[in-house]
């Protein structure tokens, strides 16, 4: 296996480099799902049927709160990938973890936000503005979840071996796919949520 | 849900079915095992993350879902031979016309098209083999478990009635009630997962892992149109993975958007559907455009007329790919704007595969022209193929395709179009690459008298159907009365259909006859070609090239061999290879019941099984292996076994 020391531990080796580059493309096809859903979405926006509009059960509180929770993650988790590049395995662990907790506050809030719709009668089954609202929604909640469970994973790893070319490898993937969801999440609020409260 | 709903029954010709099945099961069972090859089937297949033997099992399943499609293919033409046949009902002809045309799409060209890009690609560009060999293995069991969930629904469940392109409100839950639709979305919803990561993995191989000097003008043609065809495969199948989504939760989970009601919008689906569908139109054709490229030059003794030209095209292809959806459905009234921006949009693809028809006629164009057997192909293609885009510029004109839509005019069209565009390629790449894998050719006497039976009872299968289009014969009508006067013209189209039938039996036996009779091979070069997967052995190494080539011209292997220009020269060093593993074999498997349970609705044994595919990837992210060294002492044994030195 060729080693090439001159670049960060992560794309060190020929195949970890191929697996940045792979992702990225894997994240270009990410692009297009939501991308997609987004498209579902316009389209259905204001067709609510008999059910509420988005007017009708948008709160701005919680939304705020999950996007402060979600930015100031996606920034910790910068933090984590800066603290690798460095070498300190502790302030690493430490990002890590508080990048994850404020995923699950997030993912708490936003699973108390379908609970509250589904009990004012607004389901995915009411309408096409709501299937594609929690489509949409559940998408990119779904995929901060999987973050969890992988970022957690990432974590055991890296406690057990500290920085390899392994465990530095995955951490910098797992920071990128994070800071798509960040990405999305911007889309999200912006374009559901802020237009359908005006 | 009680066992007469579970079982499909009251069709003599399902018992059959059932009975085949169930029988040909057992006798592989039971052939394994007295022939002790179970551990054979695991360590050299099962567990296998070699690109060249994963590319055997996708155009092996390949030929079977070619066997299930056609059968699907003579049972509708058989129906369809007089007026008023009693031979299929209008369900059973409902359900043959859906899966047959599934089947052949996604079951059948594209794993052709995968699996013929899985043996040549690595080889092609020099390397050892693909970017991720692991992920390669996971892609082709995700397919095989779709696949084969797709195929069970037949006996099991009822099978998807609302065509391929499962239009709603047809395909919703009140219109077709019974799991075929389900098996619908969640089989093809596997099956596209693993095409997805396919795409990534051969960008990221074709972009990262080219021999040294390999610049991208240096690239043979087909890994030109692979690369493109792996952008558009990741482009556009993210749109079917939530078009599928979307009609899961409209079916299963009861939401709302193509319902009639409560805001639903049916027009949606067929937008999401051909957003992917037409882009899908291109994956499986541009492959096959690189694989005529190849040979064409290859057996006209000429390098490839227009290579930049070649890629351009291909390029502007690929982009207007994404902007034509829409005239799938010009007569579904989105005005004369959207219809006329699509019209010209979709006349405009006729210019780029214009200019790649004249190129290959000027390859030909004073070569010293071979007819073998992959070459008299690559020949019959360009004539059927430009009747095909001639007919297709017709359709393309919105305000007369409200005379030809949904017509069986159309059906001929995309028949004249995938048949020698790619089913033609698939089986030229396949008898030209075959000695690459195998060591010797196929018979050639044999395969010219397949291509001639193909060749002709193709036209004379779908000819007809143009002139029954024009007539006013719809598609997927289950039958016709004598007054129409359809009788005569589809008598003929049905004869044809099985001459072409006897056509794929003699390939079918030629690879027989082959493996048994044919001279084996020595050269390693059989054709001789031009590009690099013909510098190593046939049978090719597991590492492909004991020394990587250095690339210094395109088509280096020709001038390595005409003017001695070097190409490999470098000493043999250590190998590195990657292991082989169960992982993604036991992946498939856990996706395919995941996906069994998802369609019956069975909840708990689907949460189980989706908990097991999160466990299966934990199982992955916290497994160390880095794989093997191969020795150069290794290497130079198996390079000398290979020469045939005696020790």
């Amino acid at each position: 296996m060729k080693i090439d020391k001159t670049l960060p531990l992560e794309y060190q080796t020929e195949e970890n480099s191929n697996r940045i580059f792979g992702f990225w493309i894997f994240l270009g096809a990410e692009i297009v799902l939501f991308s997609t859903l987004f498209a579902v979405y316009f389209t259905l926006w204001t067709r609510s049927g008999t059910g509420p509009s988005a007017a009708e059960i948008f709160q701005i509180k919680p939304v705020l709160l999950e996007t402060f929770l979600l930015l100031t993650s996606s920034f910790t988790c910068g933090l984590a990938i800066h603290a690798m590049r460095l070498g300190m395995k502790k302030p690493f662990m430490t990002f890590m973890a508080i990048t994850l907790l404020l995923g699950l506050g997030f993912l708490g809030i936003e699973i108390y936000e379908f609970v509250t719709y589904v009990h004012e009668g607004a389901t995915l089954q009411t309408s096409a503005f709501l299937s594609s609202l929690f489509v949409l929604l559940g998408t990119h909640g779904a995929h901060v979840t999987m973050g969890l469970l992988w970022g957690s994973g990432i974590m055991i790893q890296t406690q057990r071996e500290g920085f390899t070319h392994d465990t530095a490898n995955k951490s910098f993937i797992f920071s990128l796919y994070w800071h798509f969801l960040d990405v999305v999440w911007i889309f999200i609020f912006s374009f559901v949520y802020l237009k359908g409260l005006m | 849900m009680k066992w007469d709903e579970f079982f499909v029954t009251g069709e003599p010709m399902i018992y059959g079915a059932m009975a085949s099945i169930v029988l040909v099961s057992l006798a592989i069972l039971v052939g394994l095992t007295y022939f002790k090859k179970w551990g054979y089937l695991w360590r050299e297949w099962l567990t296998t993350v070699d690109h060249k033997k994963i590319g055997i099992m996708y155009i092996l399943s390949a030929l079977v879902m070619l066997f299930r499609g056609g059968v699907d293919a003579l049972m509708m033409r058989t129906q369809l031979a007089g007026p008023d046949m009693k031979f299929l009902d209008a369900q059973h002809y409902n359900e043959v016309f859906t899966t047959h045309g599934i089947i052949m799409i996604l079951f059948m060209a594209m794993p052709f098209i995968i699996g013929l890009m899985n043996v040549v690609i690595p080889l092609q560009i020099g390397a050892r083999d693909v970017a991720f060999p692991r992920l390669n293995a996971v892609s082709f069991w995700l397919f095989f478990s779709g696949a084969m969930l797709f195929n069970i629904s037949f006996v099991i469940g009822g099978s998807p009635d609302a065509g391929w392109t499962a239009y709603f409100p047809l395909a919703s839950l009140e219109l077709s009630p019974t799991v075929g639709n389900n098996f619908y979305s969640i089989a093809l919803q596997i099956a596209g997962i693993g095409t997805l990561m396919t795409g990534v993995n051969f960008i990221v191989t074709i972009l990262k892992m080219r021999a040294p000097g390999m610049k991208l003008m240096r690239m043979p043609m087909f890994t030109w149109s692979v690369l493109i065809t792996c952008v558009i495969i990741v482009f556009a199948f993210p749109v079917l993975t939530v078009a599928l989504a979307l009609m899961m939760f409209d079916r299963m989970f009861g939401a709302q958007f193509f319902t009639m009601a409560n805001g639903g919008m049916d027009m949606l689906w067929a937008n999401l559907f051909w957003v992917w569908g037409h882009p899908e139109v291109y994956i499986v054709v541009l492959p096959a455009f690189g694989i005529y490229s190849e040979i064409i030059s290859t057996f006209s003794r000429k390098n490839l007329y227009g290579y930049k030209s070649m890629v351009i095209s291909m390029v502007a292809i690929s982009l207007l790919s994404f902007l034509v959806w829409a005239h799938h459905f010009y007569t579904m009234g989105h005005g004369a704007m959207v219809n006329g921006f699509f019209s010209v949009t979709t006349m405009a693809i006729a210019i780029p595969t214009g200019v790649k028809i004249f190129n290959w006629l000027f390859t030909l164009h004073k070569g010293r022209i071979q007819f073998t057997t992959p070459m008299l192909y690559s020949l019959a293609f360009i004539p059927i193929f430009t009747i095909g885009g001639v007919t297709g510029v017709m359709l393309a004109m919105a305000s007369a395709d409200y005379q030809y839509h949904n017509t069986m005019f159309l059906v001929a069209h995309f028949h004249y179009v995938l048949i020698p565009g790619t089913v033609f390629a698939v089986i030229a790449g396949m008898y030209y690459w075959f000695p690459k894998l195998f060591g010797f050719r196929l018979n050639e006497r044999l395969g010219k008298l397949a291509f001639w039976l193909i060749a002709i009872c193709f036209n004379v299968t779908f000819l007809p159907l143009f002139f029954l289009g024009l007539k006013g014969m719809t598609r997927r009508m289950y039958t016709y009365s004598a007054s129409t006067g359809f009788g005569p013209l589809n008598l003929l189209a049905t004869i044809g259909s099985i001459g072409l039938a006897i056509g794929f039996a003699v390939l079918v036996y030629s690879i027989y006859w082959s493996f048994r009779y044919e001279p084996r091979d020595t050269t390693s070069d059989p054709w001789d070609a031009r590009t690099l997967e013909w510098a190593t052995h046939s049978p090719v190494p597991e590492y492909n090239f004991a020394v990587t080539p250095n690339v210094k011209s395109l088509d280096a292997f020709w001038f390595w061999k005409k003017d001695k220009q070097p190409l490999f020269e470098d000493k043999i060093e250590e190998i590195h290879m990657p292991n082989n593993n169960g992982q993604p074999f036991v992946l498939g498997v856990i996706f395919f019941f995941f996906g069994f349970f998802m369609i019956f609705s069975w909840w708990t044994p689907a949460i189980i099984s989706g908990i097991a595919i999160v466990v299966m990837l934990a199982v992955r992210s916290f497994e160390r292996d880095h794989g093997r060294h191969i020795s150069v002492k290794e290497i130079n044994k198996t390079e000398q076994q290979l020469r045939g030195d005696k020790a």
